[in-house]
């Protein structure tokens, strides 16, 4: 089994397809992975082995007609969707021992697809982070360097793809969750439109910016998984009815005439030199094989931070409030009264990050304060997504890095929240205005850490996106670029 | 408006929110949130005059569901993940309410 290539889901498809490696094989396969690289890379929350193998084995007794178009393909979850009767923690203490019993649709999805649910990943608590950094299991860890963060919050989602583990993973992307960890891990990570996908059993961080998504090796993948994720679902209201095309279909589609708006002052600044040159290199490439490359503005794009995180937290302390040691998780022992165990119980149970969301999201919801911050941010989110609306008049697709950086090191950041929060400059746009970006490999930096850029696209045309960025990736090398993990430097 | 964050501010959040913080949790957050909340006040310079809020980016209406009874989540299995439940009274126990 040695060489049995877990890497693409058209590869391990092809491997399947040929009738000799049953799917029982390429399950065993990626859980060794796990076991072979979960205690340097810290990925996995949970291993779901036995549920994993029992899957792919009734997989195996169905006949050719019967199978999905991810028959046997083994998918990793992120700790925040709700997994029937496997423990699901978004990496918090609060939700220890918590056992749902009921299937985020996404799960749901994709099993009916065929897909093998290998394990949970490790994310930041609540999905609140950039850098994985703020779970109760410690931080995942950068294949490309273990040393360093592996970006966050879909951090293991982005190290169990990117180490090979398995050929996808689910992430999800509140402001930039799925598009910069899979950007610092060297893969491709897709935001889909807000509404795209259904949000039921994901575990709310923030109603309005929340979506789930793939994580993938390629482009293909991505646009493979997300036919089978989108559409309408009755237990989500704010799941769009919109059509869901055929994605794949995009992917044949070339760049001759796609016009490509680049922000130049708003990604002017700030922005590492070699993250600079890797996406000067890549709307480069772009215009030589036939796209137009046209100068945009984005005057409000420079508040995207701040309105942000006003919007986000706010978010999140209504969300959060229902974490209260009553109907599951964790509750703190020997409380004597009823409010004196809800408030030690979140104490205990909440990390530092999530108490000072909660915290921040309290204030600016609080009287006297909510005009000024929460309000005035809603106002300014409006004005992030008119400046979107007049761009897209003139281009298809915005193409900005996706992380300012390549992946910084472990704790480097964690001293200081609001340096940890400019992480997200080039995200958090797309989730204030719902619209679909995808973040796709261009480069390397001089000490081989991955750099991705970033295209942003209309409401509802992933389509476009995916053409865009399957034909760069055509024209490059990138993808098949592979980590040589390391066990990391003791310190 | 100008965001000085005291301690008292940092107590009285706190409380709202259901925290009980240490001391030291306490004087963190206060600088934390303080300097956040000074990098956030720069919202305040942008002319909002006649802009509307954005509290959803939903494309259309909500969807709605027709008003029938549909199977749901049974009891039993509802609360057997609380850390306390009364299973055979179908009830969710937790400590003394009035003191």
């Amino acid at each position: 089994m040695a060489s049995l290539d877990l890497t693409t889901i058209d590869g391990v498809r092809g491997a399947l397809a040929s009738g000799e490696v049953p799917a029982r094989e390429v399950c065993r396969a990626s859980l060794e992975s796990i076991e072979a690289q979960n205690s340097s890379l810290n990925a996995f929350n949970l291993v779901a082995t036995e549920q994993a193998l029992g899957r792919a084995e009734a997989l195996d007794r169905l006949a050719p007609s019967e199978r999905g178009p991810l028959h046997g393909v083994p998918i990793a979850i992120k700790d925040n969707m709700c997994t029937r009767g496997l423990a699901t923690t978004a990496s918090s203490r609060i939700l220890e021992g918590y056992l749902p019993p009921y299937d985020a649709t996404v799960v749901e999805r994709l099993e009916r697809a065929g897909a093998v649910v290998v394990g949970k990943t490790n994310c930041d608590e609540f999905a609140m982070g950039s850098s994985n950094e703020n779970s109760a299991f410690g931080p995942a860890r950068n294949p490309w360097d273990p040393t360093r963060t592996p970006g966050g919050s879909s951090g293991g989602s982005a190290v169990a793809v990117a180490a090979g583990i398995v050929p996808a993973a689910l992430g999800s992307d509140t402001g930039g969750s799925i598009r910069q960890p899979a950007s610092l891990c060297g893969i491709v990570g897709l935001k889909p439109t807000y509404g795209r996908v259904s949000r039921y059993g994901l575990l709310a961080f923030a109603s309005s910016l929340d979506q789930i998504g793939p994580l993938t090796r390629t482009v293909g993948d991505a646009a493979t998984l997300l036919s089978v994720l989108a559409g309408p679902d009755p237990r989500d209201a704010t799941a769009a009815r919109t059509a869901v095309p055929d994605y794949r279909a995009a992917l044949s589609g070339e760049l001759a005439g796609a016009r490509i708006g680049v922000p130049r002052a708003f990604v002017g600044e700030g922005v590492d030199t070699e993250v600079r040159a890797a996406f000067d290199a890549a709307l480069d490439l772009m215009a030589s094989s036939g796209a137009m490359l046209v100068d945009i503005d984005l005057p409000h794009a420079r508040y995207a931070i701040p309105v942000y995180y006003l919007v986000a937290t706010a978010e999140a302390s209504s969300n959060l409030a229902r974490y209260d040691g009553v109907r599951y998780g964790y509750r703190t022992p020997d409380a004597r009264t009823l409010e004196n165990m809800y408030f030690r119980t979140r104490d205990e149970g909440f990390g530092a990050e999530v108490k000072r969301r909660i915290m921040l999201g309290t204030y600016v919801l609080s009287a006297g304060y909510y005009d000024a911050f929460y309000l005035k941010a809603q106002q300014v989110r409006t004005l992030i997504r008119r400046d979107y609306e007049q761009a897209f008049a003139r281009v298809d697709v915005v193409a900005m890095p996706t992380s300012p950086t390549p992946a910084f090191r472990l704790g480097e950041k964690t001293d200081d929240p609001l340096q940890m929060y400019l992480a997200d400059v080039f995200t958090v746009s797309a989730n204030l205005s719902g619209l679909p970006a995808i973040s796709v490999p261009c480069g390397f930096s001089g000490g081989r850490l991955p750099i991705g850029f970033q295209l942003t696209g209309r409401a509802f045309d992933e389509s476009t996106l995916l053409r865009i960025a399957g034909a760069y990736e055509r024209r490059t090398e990138w993808t098949k670029e592979r980590a040589l993990v390391r066990p990391p430097s003791l310190a | 408006m100008s965001a000085t964050l005291t301690r008292e501010d940092v107590v009285r959040i706190a409380e709202l929110a259901h925290l009980e913080l240490t001391e030291d949790e306490i004087t963190l957050f206060t600088r934390q949130l303080g300097d956040i909340l000074h990098y956030a006040e720069q919202v305040q310079a942008v002319d909002t005059t006649g802009v509307p809020p954005t509290s959803h980016v939903l494309a259309g209406e909500p969807i709605e569901r027709t008003d029938a009874r549909v199977p749901c989540l049974d009891r039993d299995e509802a609360i057997v993940a609380a850390p306390d439940a009364a299973q055979e009274a179908g009830l969710f126990r937790v400590p003394q309410v009035i003191g």
